[in-house]
C-alpha cells in the first residue's frame, strides 16, 4: 500500500462519495458552532424546509460577544442579545448541545472542544471560524468554514471538498528557555509568509513539536491559518493519549484503548511523500514580536523595526510602509523600545491553564508598570478559570496589577467591551494584529503570553530569555484535579 | 444564488496587497442576523470618517468608480477570518467579479457559494488591469465566465482557468446543499458502516451532557 500521510489517513476514512473532476464528499464528525455565524445558516435551513442530520454531532458555545464581566447583568447590546437568543433558540429547536454564557463549561468554542474531549485524534472537525485549525492539534482535520458550508454541515453532516496539498513542518531541535509554540509559530509565518500555506494543509513534526504539551500544538495550529493553510496537524501520541483520557466526551475504558488503538495508526507512514517541506531549527528562534499588520510582519526581540525599502518586491514594500505609518513605529526601532498601553492574555491562541500558569510566574511578586492602562487576563473557558483559581494564579494577577475576567474572546476581536481604543499600543497574546482588530484604530503587537506578561510589568517589550521564566509547571498552590466530572 | 454567466461592468482598482476579511466587514457588523444589507458597511474602516462621512481618500468613494460592479485586488485577497460576510458585503454592494492575482482559500471558497466569480490572473495581467483602469475614466470590462475570458473595449482578452465544477455551478446557480443531498443514500451508508468503531461516531452519554436551555 502506498505510504500516506495522516492527512491522506482521515481524508480516506471519511470519503461519501468522490467522483473524478468533481469535490469530494467528506464526512464530518463535529461540527461546532457560535453565536456570531451561525444565525443565518439556521435561517437557511429553516427557510429550505429542512432539518439538522445529526444534532448530536453539533456542538454550540456562546464566545464571541459575551461579557467578560458580570454575567448575572443582561446584555445591554442589543444586536448581541439578539444572537445569544437566536442560537439557544436554534440549539433547542433542534436539539444541538448548548454551552451558553451561564454554563460552568463555557469557553472559547476553540478551548472547550479540546478540554471537554469532543475533539479527538482522526475526527473532521469544522467550525464556522478560521481558528478551527487549532483541532489539528489532536491529530484530527479541523479547519474553519463560512455560512454556507455550516448550513451545508448542519444538513448534510458532509462537506463537499477538494482535497489539499499537504505541507510538511518540520522543526528540529530544541527551543530555548522563553521560547514558546507562540513563538515558533510566528517564525514559521515570518519565514513562510501569510500566504504561504494557501492550498495546502499543515503537518508539523519534528522534536521541537513533539516536545511541546497539548497545549503548545494547539497555539502553533491555532495560527496556522495566519500562515494561509486552512489546517495544520500533528500526530497523535503519547502526549495527546494522556491529555485525552478521562475527559468527559472521550470514551472510556475498554473504547479508550480501542480508540487509542485507532489513534496510533493515523501517524504519517514513514516515506509518505508531501508536496512541500520547510524546515526550521528550534535553538535558533527567540521570542518574536510582530511589528505590522499582518501576523508575518513579525520579528525577534532583539532585532528592529524594519526599514520598508529593505524588502526586495515594491509591493511588500508598500505594504511595510503602509503598516508602519498605522502603526506609528520608525524603521530601526529597536523592539525593545516599543511601549505598550495595554496587555491582552487570552484568545483561542493562548488562554489555557499553561499559558496562564507562563504568564503568573512572569508577574508573580512583581507589579505592572505604572505606565499600562489596563493589564487584562481573560481564561479561554471557565474550567481553565476554576482550575487557574484552584492554583492561586487570580491572586498572583490582581495582586501583580491585571484584571482577572470570565471566559471569553475578549479583546482579541472586540466584540464585546473589552477593545482596544483607537491610537493605543497592546501586546496581546492574540492571533491577528490586522487593522482595526482590537478595535478601530488600535495597535497590536503580537506575543507569547510570557512576552505579554513580561512587557505588562516593565512598560515595553523586553527579552524574557533574560529573567527565570518557562513557567509551564508553575503551581503555586494546590492543583485540584477532579474537574473531569461535569 | 444568482447564476454568474457574463458581466460587463465598471472596474474599480484596489491596490492593496492581503486585504484581509476583518478590512471588508469590522467586527461590530458581524452581530447581525441576516445575510443581506452588508453593502453599506463593506471596508467601514477605510471608506468613512468618523460620523460615516464618506473619506475622499479610500479609492470606493473616488466618483470614477460610483456603480462599479468589479473590483481590481492585489495578492492573497480575502485573508483572515472565515466570516463569510465579506462576499456577502462584496455582493450587496454591487461587486459581481474579483481579479486578483491570488485569493486566500476560505474566502475563495465563500465566493462562489453567493455568485461571486473570483477570477485568477497573473501578476502582470493584473499590473496592465491596474494601468488601464486608473489611466481610462469610465473603463470597463466584461467577464466571461461560460468562455472563461475577460475583455475590455480596446481590443485585450485574457483568458483564465476555474475549476469546471465551480464553474457549472456558478453557471448554473446549483444550490450546493440540495447537489449533496442526492448522495443521501451514500450518507446514510457510511454512517451504517463502522469502518471505526461505533464510539468514534457516537458521543458517550450526550444526553446526560446537553445543556440546552
Amino acid at each position: 500500500m502506498t505510504p500516506r500521510t495522516l492527512y491522506e489517513k482521515i481524508w480516506d476514512a471519511h470519503l461519501v462519495h468522490e467522483q473524478a473532476g468533481q469535490p469530494s464528499l467528506i464526512y464530518i464528525d463535529r461540527h461546532l458552532i457560535h453565536e456570531g455565524t451561525s444565525p443565518q445558516a439556521f435561517a437557511g435551513i429553516k427557510a429550505a424546509g429542512r432539518t439538522v442530520r445529526r444534532p448530536e454531532l453539533t456542538f454550540a458555545a456562546m464566545d464571541h460577544s459575551v461579557s467578560t464581566k458580570n454575567r448575572a447583568l443582561p446584555v445591554l447590546d442589543p444586536d448581541a442579545a439578539g444572537q445569544f437568543e437566536a442560537l439557544a433558540r436554534n440549539c433547542k429547536e433542534f436539539g444541538v448541545n448548548l454551552f451558553d454564557m451561564h454554563s460552568r463549561n463555557q469557553g472559547i468554542v476553540h478551548v472547550i472542544g479540546p478540554e471537554l474531549g469532543i475533539t479527538q485524534p482522526g475526527f473532521t472537525i469544522v467550525c464556522g471560524d478560521s481558528h478551527t485549525s487549532t483541532h489539528g492539534a489532536f491529530g484530527a482535520l479541523a479547519f474553519g468554514i463560512g455560512t454556507s458550508e455550516i448550513e451545508h454541515v448542519l444538513a448534510t453532516q458532509c462537506l463537499s471538498q477538494f482535497k489539499s496539498k499537504t505541507m510538511k513542518i518540520d522543526v528540529r531541535g530544541k527551543r530555548q528557555n522563553g521560547v514558546t509554540a507562540k513563538d515558533i509559530i510566528l517564525a514559521i509565518i515570518g519565514k513562510i509568509g501569510i500566504a504561504g500555506g494557501n492550498g495546502h494543509v499543515a503537518e508539523y513534526t519534528g522534536e521541537a513539536v513533539r516536545g511541546l504539551s497539548m497545549e503548545g500544538r494547539m497555539t502553533m495550529c491555532n495560527m496556522t491559518i495566519e500562515g494561509g493553510a486552512r489546517a495544520g496537524m500533528v500526530a497523535p501520541d503519547e502526549t495527546t493519549f494522556a491529555y485525552m483520557e478521562g475527559r468527559p466526551f472521550v470514551p472510556r475504558g475498554k473504547d479508550f484503548q480501542v480508540a487509542v488503538d485507532y489513534w496510533k495508526s493515523l501517524a504519517t507512514d514513514p516515506g509518505a511523500q508531501y508536496d512541500e517541506t520547510i524546515t526550521l531549527h528550534a535553538e535558533e528562534l527567540a521570542p518574536m514580536v510582530t511589528w505590522g499588520t499582518n501576523p508575518g510582519m513579525v520579528t525577534q526581540v532583539t532585532s528592529r523595526v524594519p526599514d520598508p525599502h529593505s524588502f526586495k518586491d515594491p509591493v511588500d514594500q508598500k505594504a511595510a510602509e503602509r503598516a508602519l505609518e498605522y502603526m506609528a513605529l520608525e524603521p530601526g526601532t529597536p523592539m525593545q523600545d516599543i511601549t505598550v498601553d495595554r496587555v491582552f492574555i487570552g484568545s483561542c491562541t493562548n488562554s489555557r491553564l499553561e499559558d496562564l500558569r507562563a504568564a503568573a510566574k512572569v508577574v508573580a511578586g512583581k507589579h505592572v508598570a505604572k505606565s499600562l492602562k489596563q493589564a487584562l487576563v481573560v481564561p479561554g473557558s471557565r474550567r481553565v478559570k476554576v482550575e487557574a483559581e484552584n492554583e492561586g494564579l487570580d491572586k498572583i494577577f490582581l495582586d501583580a496589577g491585571f484584571e482577572w475576567r470570565d471566559a471569553g474572546c475578549s479583546m482579541c476581536i472586540g466584540m464585546n467591551d473589552d477593545v482596544l481604543p483607537a491610537g493605543e499600543r497592546s501586546a496581546s497574546t492574540s492571533n491577528r494584529n490586522f487593522e482595526g482588530r482590537q478595535g478601530k484604530g488600535s495597535r497590536t503587537h503580537l506575543v507569547s503570553p510570557l512576552m505579554a506578561a513580561a512587557a505588562a510589568i516593565e512598560g515595553h517589550f523586553v527579552d524574557v530569555r533574560t529573567w527565570d521564566v518557562d513557567g509551564a509547571d508553575f503551581r503555586p498552590g494546590k492543583s485540584r484535579s477532579d474537574l473531569n466530572g461535569l | 444564488m444568482e447564476p454568474f454567466v457574463k458581466h460587463t461592468g465598471l472596474v474599480a482598482a484596489l491596490d492593496r496587497v492581503n486585504v484581509d476579511t476583518d478590512q471588508m466587514v469590522p467586527k461590530q457588523f458581524l452581530k447581525l442576523q441576516t445575510r443581506q444589507g452588508y453593502g453599506r458597511v463593506l471596508f467601514y474602516d477605510w471608506r468613512y470618517l468618523p460620523g460615516e462621512k464618506p473619506n475622499p481618500e479610500f479609492v470606493l468613494n473616488y466618483p470614477r468608480y460610483k456603480a462599479a460592479s468589479i473590483i481590481l485586488a492585489r495578492a492573497n485577497f480575502g485573508c483572515g477570518s472565515s466570516r463569510e460576510h465579506a462576499p456577502w458585503a462584496i455582493l450587496d454592494y454591487g461587486f459581481r467579479a474579483i481579479l486578483a492575482p491570488s485569493y486566500a482559500d476560505i474566502f475563495y471558497n465563500n465566493c462562489f457559494k453567493n455568485g461571486i466569480l473570483p477570477v485568477t490572473l497573473t501578476n502582470d495581467q493584473m499590473d496592465e488591469l491596474f494601468r488601464r483602469t486608473e489611466k481610462t475614466e469610465g473603463y470597463r470590462l466584461t467577464v466571461d465566465l461560460e468562455q472563461q475570458i475577460v475583455t475590455d473595449e480596446q481590443g485585450l482578452r485574457y483568458s483564465f482557468t476555474v475549476d469546471p465544477f465551480r464553474r457549472d455551478c456558478l453557471l448554473k446557480g446549483l444550490d450546493d446543499i440540495g447537489l449533496t443531498l442526492v448522495h443521501a443514500n451514500e450518507i446514510a451508508a457510511f454512517e451504517k458502516k463502522g469502518v471505526r468503531s461505533p464510539v468514534m461516531y457516537q458521543p458517550v452519554d450526550v444526553k446526560f451532557h446537553r445543556e440546552a436551555t
